[in-house]
């Protein structure tokens, strides 16, 4: 195209050079991508998908079906960027790809930003009527948030040559964006994409904040901005979107939507040498008369109907402009590049066809009232047969759809219904009244006559007449699906693929669907076209997640004393948010040397753990030991304060769903103690049956994990590294029992020490406020050097409870275990508890269920991988069936062998029998044991 | 995103909120009583129907009380919220 230096909302008068393809182009201020690439001649930007024919622009703005380009390198590279939508700047890059995008190959460096708005008013899209809308409503005193995904305000009125009160049109949206912008509560969001409408009026907004500066200009600031806006209303003024004729031929480069082609003159100065209009509609006769205003030789316009009549024609027919009727374009001819350079003209009754040389193409095939928004919150549709196009069905409460999204066109029109909408709209937020407000405006619209129902070219040739650029799917594509015996336009969609493009198919999904009917002779009325489901246009993942990255979008907690874990090299892991130490290597250790090293510590000597990750919930008033009676297996009421209890807890279908050991405090107080990553649950478990079963008990629950921290002294030495610790405290056996607490002063520093063990060995825990932990710690390893203190992580931890038979919630149980399963009757109190129905369910009663056992391979330097299957017999033939799995597996330095855990069917009942574990590249025979395989007289407990 | 009103703290977004599945159910005052069948019932039949139902919702990222909310599954239209212990027509 040419570029006309009097026309246009660029700056003619300064340019700058930027890059398409590696091939160095000029643009000015104000262009977009596409808008720079016709104005350097790019005629061709691409192939298609399917078939690999040249493709080019089609319109102006983001319906188009497959202007997109990869825009950036390195790591801000984005793709599938709407080339209508991007807009170029001196050394923007760029690439076409118009179907397949590269996603960055390292994390985006760009910053994504997000932030939440309230307003009463809403109004997505800044034409007539939208202008008058948001105009009325913030006359009235709402808030008003007005937004537009063009950088101008003025819609469609930018691109048309269109008075107002016998001024230009853009004069008028001058005066009404100045009179929005001094409203100290009007907001106006330009290059602002309003993409998804929730319920109660959430809609999400995208502003591109910087996307369209240098990299120089942007100071730091976001890209892009994600709005999430809470409105009492929505207006929603949308606008319309054309949609093109079918015959062969028309996706060449040059061939364009009539709208596109006028809008192209009036937003960039842009314009063909010769231009010819087909159209089925009165408005693509704006495209003629406007370009013929402009200089453009206007060959012809064909239009399909029989005798147009209405002031446009007859304006046309002024300009000298030939107008063929009951005509159609019936193919296209082009260069050896593909691109247009004559059309071929017919009658529709027949006869010769006549070539027509030009190098645009301007096609209208009518328009379709855009209104997603309403359509996203199951809003209905329906076949408006004269304006042949879908318009909003029914109202939603705080949704009103207005302008050309409403089916209205024309300028007059859409200010009048816009300024109405406005008023109700600001009246449904308390302010104003419809019947006091001002006036609406006057003025008519032109008459326009009928829209042709009409969408391909009777006898066309199929293979290259398109329904769908972006997916490539012609006429014979569409063939194809009806004739398997499809006749649901939903199937018709996913066979075809037809409307699924990353434009979402704007171009396309009305005509496929009135291709469908008429293959059934059907009413399109009742056919509809697929549904359109939020987004409403593309949104890249960096923009919806913003700055929710990394620890932003999942917390890492960890303990006082991480920082000295970190710096004695500490492995981690992850449970739940928390970093916990898995292993701290020493030298060149592996995690095997340094568990075995570790676990040999605590059984020979003393090692040390920190704890502080284990969930405390603090559980306070006269009811308390009701309360959790209620919810443990076991009693709680009865212990007496100052002494400790393992629980256990299941869900109301009896599965086992956390445990821990409970502290009596005092007559009203407990501190109950969960696994790491079962605090939030349990709490919020035990929130719920409090709140909503029994909230008659005097109960207060508070999370006090993070206010304690935890140092576990463990092993036969502990009582001697304790006395050093703790010289006051008597910590003999007769004095310091198991499952005892004693506060005491510990290091100096006021403690709540127990003696509970998860290892079998005597152990005490010291619980210090969480800002002690580190100076406990670093008191406890300095008062354990004599003894040879080892700190371990929780691999040791793991295979030290293992020895034990100590099940782990989340790796012997899965939410299908119960307490029985698990060996667990004795815990099972004589007393109502949350779940106890469920326990003898016939289910549960089945002698065949998983039962927990030990496991000790034949051979006893093979492990197990966990997860393993276990099957009967040592010799099989696939399908086999599998009768238990491992759940734990290790190597213990205790016993100087390998085992394992195991839930084993009808397990406890065959102690002493072989059975095995079928790998990929061995079998391995196991023997079943009882779960505790070390120390089974707990002897190693008391020290 | 819905904006649920929290009878405690007023509307809120969605993500302070924690699902809580149909209201009224409660847990049976003697589960002992109850046949296997009738104990299922409860454990794993809730009602699934179109149209307004009550269903519980914790604010857990505000307050963290339970409460009820009439909400109309085919439309997403939250008709009202009430405490726990008030009844569907209290809903507001
Ligand atoms: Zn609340």
């Amino acid at each position: 195209m040419k570029r006309l230096d009097d026309r246009g909302r660029i700056d003619h008068d300064h340019s700058f050079e930027f890059t398409y393809d590696g091939r160095t182009l000029t643009a000015h201020p104000g262009d977009t991508l596409a808008s720079a690439l016709l104005a350097n001649g790019v005629d061709v930007i691409g192939t298609s998908v399917l078939m690999s024919r040249p493709r080019g622009v089609v319109t102006d703005n983001v319906t188009d079906p497959h202007a997109f380009a990869q825009v950036g390198t390195g790591s801000v590279t984005e793709p599938l960027m709407r080339m209508n939508e991007v807009e170029v700047f001196a050394g923007f890059e760029a690439e076409g790809r118009l179907h397949q995008g590269l996603l960055p190959t390292e994390r985006e460096s760009t910053r994504f930003e997000k932030r939440f708005a309230h307003c009463d008013v809403l109004v997505v899209g800044a034409g007539p009527a939208g202008l008058s809308a948001a105009l009325a409503a913030a006359d009235a005193g709402s808030r008003v948030i007005l937004v537009d995904d063009h950088p101008h305000l003025g819609g469609a009125l930018l691109g048309g040559e269109k008075l107002i009160d016998d001024k230009p049109a853009t004069r008028w949206v001058a005066d009404v964006e100045a009179r929005l912008r001094a409203n100290p509560d009007v907001t106006i969001l330009t290059r602002t994409t309003a993409f998804n409408n929730g319920d109660q009026g959430a809609v999400a907004l995208m502003e591109r904040v910087t996307e369209h500066l240098p990299e120089a200009k942007r100071d730091g600031r976001a890209l892009r901005r994600m709005w999430q806006v809470r409105t009492h209303e929505l207006v929603v003024a949308t606008g319309a979107t054309e949609r093109p004729l079918v015959f062969a031929d028309n996706d060449r480069p040059g061939v364009m939507l009539a709208a596109g082609v006028r809008g192209f003159l009036h937003r960039f100065g842009l314009v063909p040498e010769k231009l010819v209009v087909f159209t089925a509609c009165d408005d693509a006769y704006r495209t003629a008369i406007d370009l013929a205003g402009a200089g453009v030789d206007v060959q012809m316009v064909v239009d399909v109907r029989k005798d147009p009549q209405g002031s446009l024609i007859k304006r046309t027919r002024e300009l000298g402009i030939e107008i063929r009727d009951n005509a159609a374009v019936i193919g296209t001819d082009g260069d050896a590049d593909g691109v247009l350079t004559a059309v071929r003209v017919a009658s529709l009754d027949g006869g010769v066809p006549e070539a027509i040389a030009c190098d645009c193409l301007a096609v209208s095939g009518g328009w379709d009232p855009l209104f997603d928004l309403h359509l996203h919150v199951s809003g209905g549709s329906r076949w408006n047969r004269k304006l042949v196009g879908f318009v909003p069905d029914g109202s939603l409460p705080g949704i009103r759809v207005t302008g050309a999204a409403a089916g209205i066109f024309g300028t007059a029109g859409c200010r009048r219904d816009g300024h109405v909408v406005g008023l109700v709209a600001a009246e449904a937020t308390g302010h104003g009244t419809t019947a006091d407000g001002p006036a609406a405006p006057e003025g008519h619209d032109a008459n326009e006559g009928p829209t042709a129902d009409f969408v391909d070219v009777p006898g066309t040739e199929r293979i290259h007449a398109f329904v769908d650029q972006h997916r490539d799917v012609a006429l014979a594509g569409v063939d194809r699906a009806l004739g398997s015996g499809i006749h649901h336009v939903e199937h018709v969609k996913r066979y075809t693929l037809v409307g699924t493009g990353t434009e979402q198919g704007r171009t396309a999904k009305v005509n496929a669907g009135r291709l469908t009917a008429r293959h059934f002779g059907l009413d399109f009325a009742e056919v509809g076209i697929s549904n359109a489901r939020p987004l409403a246009q593309p949104m890249t993942f960096g923009s919806l997640a913003g700055r929710s990255l990394g620890v932003r979008f999942d917390p890492v907690r960890t303990t006082s004393i991480h920082p000295w874990h970190v710096a004695h090299g500490a492995i981690f892991e992850d449970v739940g948010q928390w970093k916990r130490p898995w292993f701290f290597p020493q030298g060149n250790e592996d995690m095997d040397a340094a568990v075995l090293r570790e676990c040999a510590a605590v059984r020979e000597g003393v090692g040390m753990m920190d704890a502080s990750t284990l969930g405390k919930i603090d559980v306070k008033g006269k009811d308390a030991g009701e309360f959790l009676d209620r919810l443990y297996t076991g009693v709680m009421s009865s212990l007496k304060p100052g002494r400790a209890r393992y629980g256990v807890m299941c869900k109301a279908d009896g599965m086992v769903m956390d445990d821990g050991v409970v502290l009596r405090l005092a007559d009203d107080h407990f501190m109950a103690t969960t696994t790491t990553g079962g605090a939030a649950g349990v709490l919020d478990w035990m929130e719920d049956f409090l709140q909503t079963e029994w909230p008659y008990l005097d109960v207060w629950l508070t999370s006090v994990t993070e206010q304690w921290a935890t140092v576990a002294v463990v092993g036969p030495k502990a009582r001697e590294v304790m006395a050093v610790l703790a010289p006051e405290l008597d910590v003999t056996q007769d004095a310091f029992k198991f499952m005892q607490l004693e506060d005491a002063v510990v290091a100096g520093i006021e403690s709540r020490v127990a003696r509970i063990s998860f290892s079998g060995e005597l152990a005490f825990e010291i619980n210090v406020p969480m800002t002690y932990g580190l100076a406990l710690w670093e008191a406890v390893f300095a008062a354990g050097q004599p003894f040879g203190i080892t700190p371990y992580g929780t691999e040791s931890m793991h295979v030290l409870r293992a020895e034990k038979g100590y099940f782990i919630v989340g790796q012997e149980t899965d939410g299908t275990v119960t307490p029985l399963d698990l060996g667990l009757d004795w815990m099972i109190a004589d007393k109502e508890f949350v779940g106890r129905r469920s326990l003898r369910r016939s289910d549960m009663l089945r002698d065949d269920r998983k039962q927990l056992v030990g496991i000790l391979p034949v051979d006893s330097k093979d492990r197990l991988p966990e997860g393993a299957q276990l099957i009967d017999s040592a010799e099989y033939e696939i399908p086999v069936s599998m009768i238990g799995h491992v759940t734990s597996s290790y190597e213990s330095s205790a016993m100087g062998r390998t085992f394992g855990l195991a839930l084993v069917r009808n397990g406890r009942n065959r102690i002493g029998e072989t059975i095995y574990a079928p790998l990929a590249d061995r079998t391995v025979a196991v023997e079943i044991v009882d779960a505790v395989i070390f120390d089974q007289e707990g002897a190693r407990r008391d020290g | 995103m819905f904006e649920i009103r929290c009878p405690y703290c007023g509307p809120r977004d969605e993500p302070e909120f924690k699902y809580g599945g149909q209201a009224h159910v409660a847990y049976p005052a003697d589960p002992e009583l109850l046949s296997d069948e009738e104990w299922a019932r409860f454990l794993f039949v809730r009602d699934n129907s179109r149209g307004r139902y009550a269903e519980r919702w914790n604010h857990a990222a505000g307050c963290r009380r339970w409460f009820n909310v009439i909400r109309d599954t085919g439309t997403h239209e939250l008709v009202g919220s009430y405490r726990v212990g008030e009844q569907p027509e209290d809903a507001r």
